[in-house]
């Protein structure tokens, strides 16, 4: 096996080592890729879209039917974990084990038993016993919420800074992550259950083809978002610019639900107990 | 000589997703445990990422933000030459998450490897599989 | 409305997706009648789409409302318009035959089965219309993921086949991003038809030599071409029948319809063919992947495996036919894309349909089927007949067509390993309908003869489809000379001769 991974790498690789001495010179201004196409971008999207971050002008007006199916992709992406993963039927267990928070206790409750009085102080376990940890709790308790909030900074402030759709969407699942990890997978299921981060992914991809749609109810092609204009009350520039924000919103939802719920799985193996 | 080697190197980013790519595909043949394949796998598209990315450099260039955008566009035109370029940027964006999403399926299914077999290195499987 | 016809073919299955999801989670039930109502949909605008083409000439659709190539602009020609039909009617005829085993096998994850199915089919035919070389990609990858995961769900060894698919499949997508990649790095556009345009003066350079051979070499990895198959067989014959029967119709066609309209209009035929003279190795590759394809299928004895190889061999005729580089040859790989597609289809529906209720897929498991599953199994003699080569079934016409071009290209061996394909097919067929047919059925689970009367005629809904694509099949057979001249003759460049 070692010598026909040689033999494959030294042939891929001398085959892109045959091109190589025809490239143009690393970061050539003059270089062709970058006369053709590209100039038109960087000399033309403010005025077109009135947004001045090239890239996100690019990525979701000039191209942005790419970017629709690069959230479906990882919206497929999404449903084949959830797909090969999901269990769906339960060994029923005779008995559940419960951990008492304060001590670090674990009960052993049968079929049919009721939890001590209190029972805010237990939370349910599934090996017998697992660490509670209180400083990493309260802790990440204490970001979340600021990482949550520069999540929605990011996807908002796209249009004039590095950022957009995809960026705060993944930051603001890896808040969801991080309480999942520092918690465990029952609690986070409070905040965000499955069948609501799957409503959220697919609501998310459809509003950026929703969006297209409109445009090509409202007489455009498909997601030509200049002629929203009459529906945002502005001109057709700026309609491209508030466009591109809310498909830029519905990619955020769409990549943040898809985060949490392939965490939900591989993390659990599609089980959906404890995780982690 | 002295030339040769200059141009050698002033390519060097082109040498190195070359290298990328050859130990990514190195991984993903002699290997035989699953995940280092799938690392593997993910060495490849990051070559790929790097490739498109050194196309978009511009040396000394600043990144394709035009700054003040919305005061007074009509004043100064925008010089495309003081730009690196956007469009790589924009494809790769794209394929990270395709290398995200496929990373997602590919674990996701060596779970249900795990799940079948007990084990993720190859040879074992292929036991596995005779002794059934 | 038509004006929207290329953006719509692709649009409504994707917005279908999203809505069967969310549908599915208020109601399992609502999943299919919305998958069918849309592929149906999509079907229809195919159609529509392809009179128009016919009508009219080339449609161009540019995305939001951009010209190429600032923007992704759709460039429908009669090559794309035909290759789409046939990839919505398999989806189509596909679903609505394999419902009762889909409810059987999937029952509890009805929802996302249908949102992947349908995004397969959202991304190979946006794979047939596109013109931008890296949206190819985008839709590419949607098309691999959404086949890995249906690929991967099912018992026994689908998972690691799944695994290894991922791999083989990932170098492939990753060497065309590369080779598209190289175009843009000399020409700084990634659409097609612009593409086309600029790289002639470019010829000579290094570059776009190894963007051609690394684009070749990705897709031939894709599309299953020997000697790079050894995932095929593994991922097609372990997936779940349904998956089957949806996979291995479609994907590898449509692979290879990538790689006619990469050389063919990215890469001009006076490129392809003559300057990079590579057509004389890939035919012999060609007649290496029929004759491996065609030998491996006569050592198995089992039915869906023996099929998964006769794909490898079916892939060598088309890549070879295309490669012979002239006229007949092209209209006869492209013929045969679509045929291939129906053909490929009705059999392993039948083979869905008879394994399912016999419980096992070994030839010898298979006798007495004739008594017991008439209607199927006529229609799997249909599917076989066509697949050797039989007149007028559609299989006889598209290979009249590969072995006239191999002929005027003086290719004589790709002609004899043709002949050899199907004289191994025939063998490899009435090896089956002899078994099926003369051998008295007789209980092969010992003495559980309560086992006996459980099998019986497929369900009604899949007979139906089952004839349907039988009688396509010899549609397809009868119109194949008014298939040729009115669309694929139009579709094929005017220099090649």
């Amino acid at each position: 096996m070692r010598f026909l991974a040689l033999i494959t790498i030294l042939m891929v690789g001398g085959l892109l080592f045959y091109g190589t001495p025809d490239f143009p010179a690393w970061g050539d201004p003059e270089s062709p890729a970058s006369l053709h196409v590209s100039p038109y971008y960087i000399e033309h999207a403010v005025e077109d879209t009135a947004v001045p971050n090239i890239v996100t002008a690019v990525l979701a007006d000039y191209r942005g039917y790419d970017t629709m199916f690069e959230t479906a992709v990882i919206f497929s992406a999404g449903i084949a974990c959830l797909f090969l993963l999901r269990i769906y039927r339960r060994k029923s267990t005779t008995t559940r084990l419960y951990r008492h928070n304060l001590t670090g206790i674990t009960l052993r409750i049968a079929k049919g038993g009721k939890l001590p009085e209190g029972s805010a102080e237990f939370e349910r376990i599934d090996s017998l016993w697992v660490p509670y940890d209180m400083i990493i709790k309260v802790t990440s308790r204490l970001v979340v919420p600021f990482v949550q909030l520069f999540a929605l900074y990011v996807i908002a402030h796209g249009h004039h800074s590095p950022g957009g759709g995809f960026q705060g969407g993944v930051i603001f699942g890896a808040a969801i992550i991080l309480y999942a990890i520092s918690n465990d997978l029952r609690r986070a299921f409070r905040r965000l259950n499955e069948k609501a981060a799957l409503l959220a992914s697919a609501a998310g991809v459809l509003l950026y083809a929703g969006t297209g749609l409109m445009c090509l109810l409202l007489g455009g092609n498909f997601l030509d978002y200049s002629k929203l204009a009459d529906l945002l009350y502005t001109d057709a520039i700026m309609a491209r610019s508030h466009g591109i924000l809310i498909v830029e919103i519905g990619v955020g939802l769409a990549v943040m639900a898809v985060m949490v719920s392939l965490y939900y799985n591989l993390s659990s193996a599609g089980r959906h107990d404890e995780g982690l | 000589m002295e030339s040769l080697l200059a141009n050698f190197l002033a390519k060097y980013n082109y040498w190195a997703y070359i290298g990328l790519v050859m130990i990514g595909m190195y991984a993903m043949i002699a290997k035989r445990n699953l995940v280092k394949k799938i690392i593997g796998m993910n060495i490849v598209q990051t070559a790929v990422i790097l490739f498109y990315v050194s196309i978009a450099a511009k040396k000394g260039k600043t990144i394709p933000i035009i700054a003040h955008g919305h005061e007074d566009t009509g004043h100064h035109a925008v010089q495309a030459l003081d730009y690196i370029s956007p469009l790589p940027h924009v494809l790769m964006l794209t394929a990270i998450v395709v290398s995200v999403a496929t990373l997602g399926v590919a674990l996701a299914l060596a779970i249900k490897v795990y799940r079948q077999y007990g084990t993720l290195e190859e040879d074992e499987i292929a036991m596995r599989i005779e002794e059934q | 409305m038509s004006a929207h016809f290329p953006g719509l073919v692709i649009i409504i299955p994707l917005v279908a997706a999203f809505l069967i999801l969310i549908g599915a989670l208020l109601d399992r039930r609502l999943a299919f009648p919305l998958t069918a109502l849309a592929l149906l949909g999509s079907l229809l605008t195919a159609i529509g789409l392809l009179g128009k083409v016919i009508q009219t000439g080339v449609v161009e659709y540019h995305l939001a409302g951009w010209a190429p190539p600032v923007g992704i602009a759709y460039r429908v020609d009669h090559l794309n318009a035909l290759v789409l039909v046939a990839v919505a009617t398999v989806a189509f005829v596909n679903l609505m035959g394999t419902r009762e085993l889909v409810k059987g096998l999937f029952e509890d994850r009805l929802g996302p089965f249908y949102t992947l199915y349908i995004l397969l089919i959202a991304g190979l035919q946006g794979i047939v219309v596109t013109g931008d070389a890296f949206n190819l990609y985008v839709l590419l990858e949607i098309a691999a993921l959404t086949g890995y995961a249906l690929v991967g769900m099912s018992e026994g060894r689908a998972p690691l086949s799944s695994l290894n698919y991922i791999f083989i499949g990932t170098v492939g997508a990753s060497l065309y991003l590369l080779g598209v990649g190289y175009l843009y790095l000399v020409t700084g556009t990634l659409n097609m038809a612009d593409l086309a345009v600029r790289l002639p003066a470019l010829y000579p350079s290094k570059v776009v030599v190894s963007a051609f051979v690394i684009c070749l070499v990705g897709l031939c990895i894709k599309m299953g071409f020997f000697p790079m198959h050894a995932w095929l067989p593994n991922a097609y014959s372990h997936a779940p029948d349904p998956v089957s029967s949806l996979v291995a119709p479609l994907v590898t066609k449509v692979m290879i319809y990538v790689m006619i309209r990469m050389m063919l209009f990215v890469f001009t035929p006076a490129f392809a063919f003559d300057q990079m003279a590579i057509s004389e190795p890939m035919v012999w590759l060609a007649i290496a992947a029929i004759v491996a394809g065609s030998f491996m299928a006569l050592s198995t004895r089992r039915l869906k495996r023996m099929l998964t190889y006769i794909i490898v061999a079916e892939v060598g005729y088309m890549v070879g036919g295309f490669w012979l580089g002239n006229r007949l040859g092209i209209s006869g790989a492209i013929l045969h894309i679509v045929n291939d597609a129906i053909m490929t289809l009705c059999v392993f529906l039948s083979a869905a349909a008879i394994i399912s209720k016999v419980g096992s897929d070994a030839i010898d498991d298979m006798q007495g089927l004739f008594k017991k599953m008439p209607v199927t199994m006529g229609v799997f003699v249909v599917a076989g007949l066509s697949i050797i080569g039989v007149p007028p079934t559609c299989g006889f016409f598209s290979k009249w067509y590969l072995i006239s071009g191999a002929v005027a290209a003086g290719q004589y061996g790709f002609m004899a390993a043709l002949l050899l394909s199907s004289l191994i097919n025939l063998v490899l067929f009435f090896r089956i309908f002899e078994i099926a047919y003369f051998e008295p059925f007789h209980d092969h689970h010992g003495d559980h003869g309560h086992f006996v009367s459980a099998v019986q005629e497929a369900p009604f809904e899949m007979l139906v489809t089952l004839v349907v694509t039988a009688v396509l099949l010899f549609a397809l057979g009868i119109y194949a000379g008014d298939i040729v001249s009115q669309i694929i003759d139009h579709a094929i460049p005017v220099g090649i001769t």
